[in-house]
């Protein structure tokens, strides 16, 4: 037991290592970041907001294969029985103008890369 | 009865896997979908069996603007001379090659020296449909137009293999930088993808004509339902001679050429 010192020193280098990540964002105030993504319009979305945060990508995955496989592009909303067109460029974009303040915010938090825009193009990039 | 020690660690275990199953499914609703309904366009254009004729003895040879009006609008990509990387949706071939199973040895001059429009034929029974392991590419039941999901489509190329038109491209590379004004209205493709002309689908939902057949000032392409006797389409075939390309196969091909 003559080189406990050494041992126990030597975790202690690599902990700080390991775990630099963590003290770092805590020493420089950022471990509290949230992402704040701009919903720029006042009104209604397509549908209510709870529904919008937790499934969004459901309601995609229905409006994609519905449009492509089954021609429907008119989506009724059950929130105000209002239509919409089902786009993502047009409709989604339509008011979320900003892509990168909007949809980037919380998936780049998340390291979520949705591949929709690969295809699909954003109309403020292209200016 | 007895209830042994055996029977106890069965049901235990059951018991746990379902409750954790439960608290699975309940976190991630994959098939959860949109709760409100969806409806086609009220203005859309609908047809039975949608099919055109090309008038040869109008379209001019060295015109451009069908294929022009279509790559614009669907971010066609551009590869120049590069014919390894080249995407086809509409464009023109040599008339025998168009028409392979046209075995005159003679022809008239303005047919055997020109070249011809093609584009997908949208086979009433098409090939490529039945090879898609992914059904990312089938017949419209509806309308009869072969479409393609490119969500879906793997880059398998069976599709490619199976046309006997080589109606398809792959994308072998990123099209975005070789697409020169870029469309956002439509989706552009990316590597890996196979695509093709769709007949304007998302244009006829809107109760447009196909951009080719809006952009031709000659009134070369007609387009129209091959199911109503009256339509335009029809109206020309019952007047006029028309051939199609390699009907010897059986596909059916949808697209007639009035020669």
């Amino acid at each position: 037991m003559h080189d406990g010192g050494k041992i126990m020193g030597g975790l202690a280098v690599f902990f700080a290592l390991l775990l630099f990540p963590v003290w770092n964002n805590l020493a420089q105030g950022k471990a509290d970041y949230r992402p704040n993504p701009q919903i720029l319009p006042k009104g209604n979305c397509v549908e209510s907001r709870e529904y919008m945060l937790s499934s969004h990508m459901d309601l995609l995955n229905t409006w994609r294969d519905q449009v492509v496989r089954q021609d429907k592009r008119i989506y009724v909303s059950t929130l105000d029985g209002k239509e919409h067109l089902m786009s993502l460029s047009k409709t989604c974009l339509g008011c979320h103008t900003n892509k990168a303040e909007f949809c980037d915010q919380c998936h780049t938090y998340m390291n979520v890369a949705p591949y929709c825009w690969d295809c699909h193009v954003d109309p403020q990039a292209n200016k | 009865m007895s209830f042994n020690r055996r029977d106890f660690l069965k049901l235990t275990g059951l018991g746990a896997v379902s409750a954790v199953a439960a608290r699975a499914a309940a976190a991630f609703p994959f098939f959860g979908g949109a709760p409100g309904a969806v409806k086609a366009e009220t203005n859309a254009k609908t047809a039975k069996r949608w099919a055109m004729v090309v008038d040869l003895t109008k379209c001019k040879e060295n015109c451009t603007d069908c294929i022009d009006a279509c790559h614009t609008t669907h971010n066609v990509p551009d590869f120049g001379d590069d014919k390894r990387h080249e995407v086809k949706w509409i464009w023109k071939e040599p008339y025998k090659q168009s028409f392979p199973d046209q075995e005159n040895e003679f022809l008239k001059d303005d047919l055997s020296e020109r070249r011809v429009l093609v584009f997908c034929n949208h086979c009433q029974n098409p090939p490529c449909t039945r090879v898609c392991p992914t059904r990312a590419t089938w017949k419209r039941p509806e309308d009869g137009i072969v479409m393609m999901d490119w969500h879906r489509c793997i880059g398998c190329r069976y599709c490619m293999a199976a046309c006997p038109y080589g109606s398809r491209s792959f994308n072998w590379l990123d099209p975005r930088p070789h697409i020169k004004t870029i469309t956002p209205d439509y989706p552009t493709r990316t590597r890996g993808v196979v695509e093709k002309c769709n007949f304007c689908d998302s244009r006829l939902a809107q109760g447009q004509m196909p951009a080719c057949v809006e952009a031709c000032k000659d009134r070369a392409l007609i387009f129209g339902d091959l199911e109503a006797p009256d339509s335009p389409v029809r109206q020309i075939l019952r007047e006029r001679f028309s051939i199609r390309r390699k009907p010897e196969l059986g596909t059916q091909p949808q697209v007639y050429y009035v020669v």
